[in-house]
């Protein structure tokens, strides 16, 4: 599939389904993987990096996760190509720079992602829609081991899977899920649950990846530690973790609508005036606008908008794809006035 | 007091001291709150791993810890020290102790619960195979409260993970 055409996909894991998918947009897996025979990236010169990738390309091509899936280098991308992947979860914001040697591996379904030559030889990432770590480790620990048999990945008895920063030494894995928790933000509880989660030894990040704040009321919940329990383990433990999050989100959302619905619908069907009405609207308001929304229909106080549409336009509403559906480079007013009419067009406005 | 940001009456007292120069801050509970979002943000990955490498350290043993060279990738232990990145595989046996302490202060644990390879040595394999059989000992004998087993087993764990890697 070309770069362009994914502009028309739903990625499977903004569809919406699964468990929790009320609360919880998606479930990712991430591992980390490097080869005995290569320095790690930032240490690798051009010629070794190459040989990373081809010796990579060459182990996933006769691998049957990799048949429908894409591959691209990312020194043949243009600064909006890259984005673009960004703002789709697919890569990282590190990956973009130094492009020499690095490329990303699409699956055209977008649940499986892997990025050759970032921080380490390779990150095999596996996103699912809704609260499901189990089926997004099984494809993750399936794929690793396919390639396990055809590369030599670089591994201690004692510390288990060696990576570029000692913090992912170990299963090298990385699990986080992806919750909504306006009514926790709501009713000014967000920050407890977050200090518990601190304390717990897990990370707590916004929906546009590392380093972002908090913004439409998504969090980012991953494991921190990578050493000293085993893969499953670590999963239990979040999965845990996520259904604590789960209650608490479910209890304030009731909560509010017992005690001030009026309030609380006047709040959400203000949002989706002014989505289904702004001709002008910067990101920033649109993120929050549509997090009100998101509640209202996982609340049924909306019943003809489809959380599809509404998951997909979180992503939809950024820089790069709004300039990959006009087809050219757009300033930040000429994007103000696209998201709007985007939005529009995608809610059934004026 | 009152606080030197804004105001109101000063509750918190900081002492900076920045290239040996020593400043002082008296701030109100808000600015204060603000100030050390601001420092957090400061303070990056490399700076923590940076931290907890050197924590703890001697002087004397600083020194030599500088010096510490992997033969295979010439990546120095002072160079991960600042940029917290290892240069490849092998760094993890070149700089053995020191990881062994900080993988332990990063995790709380420095021993590997998780998946192997399918594609191994078949040395490391027997290996392995022979530590997840003491591992797997090890959290039984925890369980049954038995802990004169379980000292005995660590250090058998211990002594297996030591024979190289």
């Amino acid at each position: 599939m070309k770069l362009d055409d994914y502009i028309h996909n739903t990625a499977q894991w903004l569809k919406g389904v699964g468990a929790h998918s009320d609360i919880v947009m998606s479930s990712r897996i991430r591992l980390a993987r490097n080869l005995t025979t290569k320095p790690f990236p930032s240490k690798a010169n051009k010629k070794e990096l190459n040989d990373v990738l081809d010796v990579v390309r060459e182990a996933m091509s006769a691998i049957s996760y990799f048949k429908a899936s894409e591959l691209f280098k990312i020194n043949e991308l243009d600064n909006v190509d890259k984005q673009f992947l960004i703002e789709r979860h697919l890569m990282s914001h590190d990956h973009a720079t130094n492009p020499e040697g690095k490329a990303v591996l699409v699956s055209d379904e977008e649940s499986l992602s892997v990025m050759i030559n970032e921080e380490d030889h390779l990150r095999i990432q596996v996103m699912q829609s809704g609260l499901n770590l189990d089926e997004s480790w099984k494809i993750a620990n399936a794929i690793d081991d396919a390639l396990s048999k055809k590369l030599d990945f670089a591994y201690s008895v004692q510390w288990g899977y060696l990576t570029s920063c000692p913090t992912n030494t170990g299963t090298a894995m990385r699990g986080s899920v992806m919750v909504h928790l306006p009514a926790l933000v709501m009713t000014k509880q967000i920050n407890k649950v977050l200090a518990a989660v601190a304390k717990l030894s897990f990370a707590s990040r916004g929906f546009y990846g590392e380093g972002t704040q908090a913004s439409g009321n998504f969090y980012q919940i991953s494991n921190q530690v990578s050493m000293g329990h085993s893969e499953e383990d670590v999963i239990q433990n979040i999965n845990g973790l996520m259904r604590q999050i789960i209650e608490q989100e479910e209890q304030a959302r009731q909560a509010m609508l017992l005690q001030n619905k009026p309030m609380l619908e006047d709040k959400i069907f203000r949002s989706l005036g002014i989505l289904r009405n702004a001709h002008i609207i910067s990101s920033q308001e649109t993120v929050e606008l549509l997090s009100m929304v998101r509640l209202g229909v996982d609340l049924t106080v909306i019943n003809n908008v489809d959380r599809k549409a509404i998951n997909e336009l979180f992503i939809m509403i950024q820089p790069a794809h709004l300039q990959k559906i006009e087809g050219k480079k757009l300033t930040a007013a000429e994007r103000d006035t696209k998201r709007a009419n985007l939005i529009r067009q995608k809610l059934g406005g004026q | 007091m009152k606080c030197d940001l804004c105001n109101k009456k000063a509750t918190v007292h900081l002492t900076e001291i920045v290239d040996e120069k020593m400043t002082e801050m008296h701030l109100c509970e808000d600015c204060a709150r603000e100030k050390s979002v601001q420092m957090e943000q400061q303070f990056g990955l490399a700076d923590l791993l940076a931290g907890l490498a050197d924590f703890g350290k001697q002087s004397k043993e600083k020194e030599s810890v500088v010096d510490l060279k992997c033969e295979n990738c010439a990546m120095t232990y002072d160079d991960f020290r600042k940029f917290g990145r290892l240069g490849c595989g092998h760094c993890y046996q070149s700089f053995k102790p020191q990881l062994s302490t900080l993988l332990k202060k990063i995790h709380g644990s420095n021993h590997h619960f998780g998946k192997t390879p399918v594609r191994i040595p078949k040395e490391q394999r027997s290996k392995i195979e022979n530590l997840q059989d003491l591992k797997n000992q090890l959290m039984v004998a925890i369980q049954n409260e038995d802990f004169e087993k379980a000292a005995k087993l660590r250090d058998d764990i211990r002594e297996v993970e030591s024979k190289g890697q």
